[in-house]
């Protein structure tokens, strides 16, 4: 690098146009549906603006032939958070697991990686088998949980294997040598430098989990999740309470998202603090 | 690293006495595998077995009714001796070959600009961070948000024909490849983005600067220099792309709006019909086509460096 101050060539702002007309193409659809959504009561899918209103959100929340919204986003949520817990837990325990050579260790690492290459329709029409043949009743709670956690793991595993690939033993050996039992070593240093990642990892479990639907399509029983739902509507539904309710599930991934990067920012910021504080 | 995992364990078992000393050995021993266990059992269960499940049931037998234990290949037969199930596969591997260049085009260039001509790191953090937001948002709600611009009076219709380009609109734009094309792009670009990012990060800038020393142009840097080196993360994101759009079937159903066909959308069909062995046979099929592209892809990169 030719480093900072120097006088910026004609392909950085060529690169610089592709990568804004790159993110205009991420977010302007989603902004327009947002516009869409304020739509007064005769607006249809498509531009013109016929008046703005609340009508279609007034609309999301009163009408009951749109579906059983708030039921399933209630499930969405709990099913997310479930998701989020296990896939933490589950992957830092297995991370700990990775640090040593154990038998199976090669193959269980194998199983992960299928686990991200295996198309979601299998895992859920295997699941759906499995449970019709053993003759057991598919719940959210229940299949779709698992069938989510085999999408959020391999993300949580890798992650953890990220961070444990730069983690420096050294502060481990430091606190064993000060006498500190296993547990205190984990839970006094291993954990809060981990810490940040864990909420990263967190993150992917529980937005992988809220958003997923393929994985859910033949698991989730008789009641559906969020995603299910909107499905649902955009084979009969054609007002923009559509455009409603895709504003405010993004604005509620959104806010998950921004409170999840804020706890990551706010750890960060503590620990310069005290490191500053200690040089 | 790997003897510093459960270290005070070891040294407190060697205080204790013997016998005591073998137990606790035998307990550590046996750490790993209750730490990996929940992993284990939760991809055994929803995993594994579930596909060992799809292919006993791919040789079962099957009515209007209900599905018959049973060992037929005739699951197989009518899959394969069909001329629509070759035409499906060849409809899909066109969207996942389409897909694949257009997202590896904008992931490398994506890439590129934030690794290598971004100064400050904040900045890359942040243009990043703005780059992989959407992935964790619904994939569902960002096909549907296509509708208002593609639709017969969407805005690209409306503003092609406000800039006089054509007089009538363009009615292949929704409910066609075109669609599927675009909104796969859509999702999947920043499965490209994130890996080349990655392996671009761990390029040594000296290799670029003695490149640049030796003579060689802004072009020959990215052909001879970064494109080689990128080749892992290109690798990582092209697997995630290609299995991705091979398994796809909701995006080919919303986009194609019922008029375009995937293997995965014959899937979904042959399930809502209750067809499940033929479905099997299918999805086994599916699974087997999607492991030998993967396997093609590792034969070319060697990707395990990157893990």
């Amino acid at each position: 690098m030719t480093g900072t101050g120097t006088r910026r060539s004609l392909s950085f702002y060529l690169l610089a146009a592709f990568f804004g007309l790159f993110v205009l193409f991420l977010y302007g659809p989603i902004a327009t549906i947002t516009i869409l959504s304020f739509q007064g009561p005769e607006g249809g899918l498509t531009f013109p603006m016929n008046g703005v209103s609340l009508h279609w959100f007034r609309n999301l929340f009163e009408q009951q032939a749109v579906g059983d919204f708030g039921g399933s986003f209630r499930r969405s949520i709990a099913l997310g958070l479930t998701v989020m817990v296990l896939t933490v837990l589950f992957s830092l325990l297995a991370g700990f697991a990775f640090r040593r050579r154990f038998l199976g260790s090669g193959a269980l690492f194998y199983l992960a990686v299928a686990s991200l290459i295996v198309p979601s329709i299998l895992v859920s029409l295997g699941i759906g088998l499995l449970f019709n043949i053993l003759g057991i009743e598919p719940t959210w709670y229940g299949s779709a949980l698992g069938a989510h956690l085999t999408w959020t793991l391999p993300f949580g595993l890798l992650i953890v294997f990220a961070i444990f690939n730069r983690f420096n033993p050294a502060y481990e050996e430091a606190a064993r040598d000060l006498g500190a039992t296993p547990w205190q070593t984990v839970r006094h240093v291993v954990l809060p430098i981990l810490l940040p990642s864990l909420i990263g990892v967190g993150l992917f479990g529980f937005t992988l989990s809220y958003d997923e639907f393929a994985r859910t399509l033949m698991t989730a029983g008789s009641f559906n999740t969020l995603p299910l739902e909107i499905y649902g509507m955009t084979t009969n539904v054609t007002t923009p309470v559509l455009y409603a309710l895709g504003t405010l599930t993004t604005l509620f991934s959104f806010t998950v998202i921004g409170l999840f990067l804020a706890g990551v920012m706010i750890l960060r910021r503590r620990r310069l603090r005290r490191t500053g504080g200690a040089a | 690293m790997t003897a510093s995992a459960v270290p005070s364990e070891a040294s407190s078992a060697s205080a204790a006495p013997r016998s005591g000393g073998v137990r606790r050995s035998m307990l550590r021993r046996a750490v790993p595998y209750l730490q990996a266990g929940p992993l284990a059992l939760t991809l055994l269960v929803f995993l594994l077995v579930p596909i060992l499940t799809i292919v006993a049931v791919s040789f079962w037998d099957y009515d209007s009714i209900r599905i018959y234990p049973d060992f037929v290949l005739t699951n197989y037969e009518e899959l394969l001796t069909s001329p629509v199930t070759w035409k499906t596969y060849l409809n899909t591997v066109k969207f996942a070959a389409l897909t694949w260049v257009i997202t590896l085009l904008i992931g490398f260039t994506v890439a590129y600009f934030l690794a290598f001509h971004v100064q400050s790191t904040t900045w890359q953090m942040v243009l990043f961070l703005v780059c992989t937001i959407p992935f964790w948002t619904s994939n569902i709600i960002r096909m549907i948000s296509w509708i208002p611009f593609l639709g017969r009076n969407g805005l690209l219709n409306s503003g092609l024909i406000s800039a006089g380009l054509i007089d009538q609109p363009l009615e292949f734009l929704l409910f066609s490849d075109f669609a599927v094309v675009l909104a796969f792009v859509h999702l999947y670009a920043l499965f490209m983005v994130v890996p080349i990012f990655n392996s671009m990060m761990r390029i040594d800038r000296a290799l670029v600067e003695a490149a640049r020393d030796g003579g060689a142009s802004a072009a020959q840097v990215v052909w001879n220099v970064i494109l080689p080196l990128a080749k892992p993360g290109i690798a990582i994101g092209s697997i995630f792309v290609v299995t991705l759009v091979m398994g796809d079937f909701i995006t080919v159903r919303l986009m194609s709006g019922g008029q375009s066909a995937s293997i995965g959308l014959m899937i979904a069909n042959e399930i809502s019909l209750l067809q499940y062995p033929a479905a099997a046979a299918n999805a086994v099929v599916l699974l087997a086509v999607v492991l030998i592209m993967v396997v093609a892809m590792l034969r070319i990169v060697d990707i395990r460096k990157e893990l």
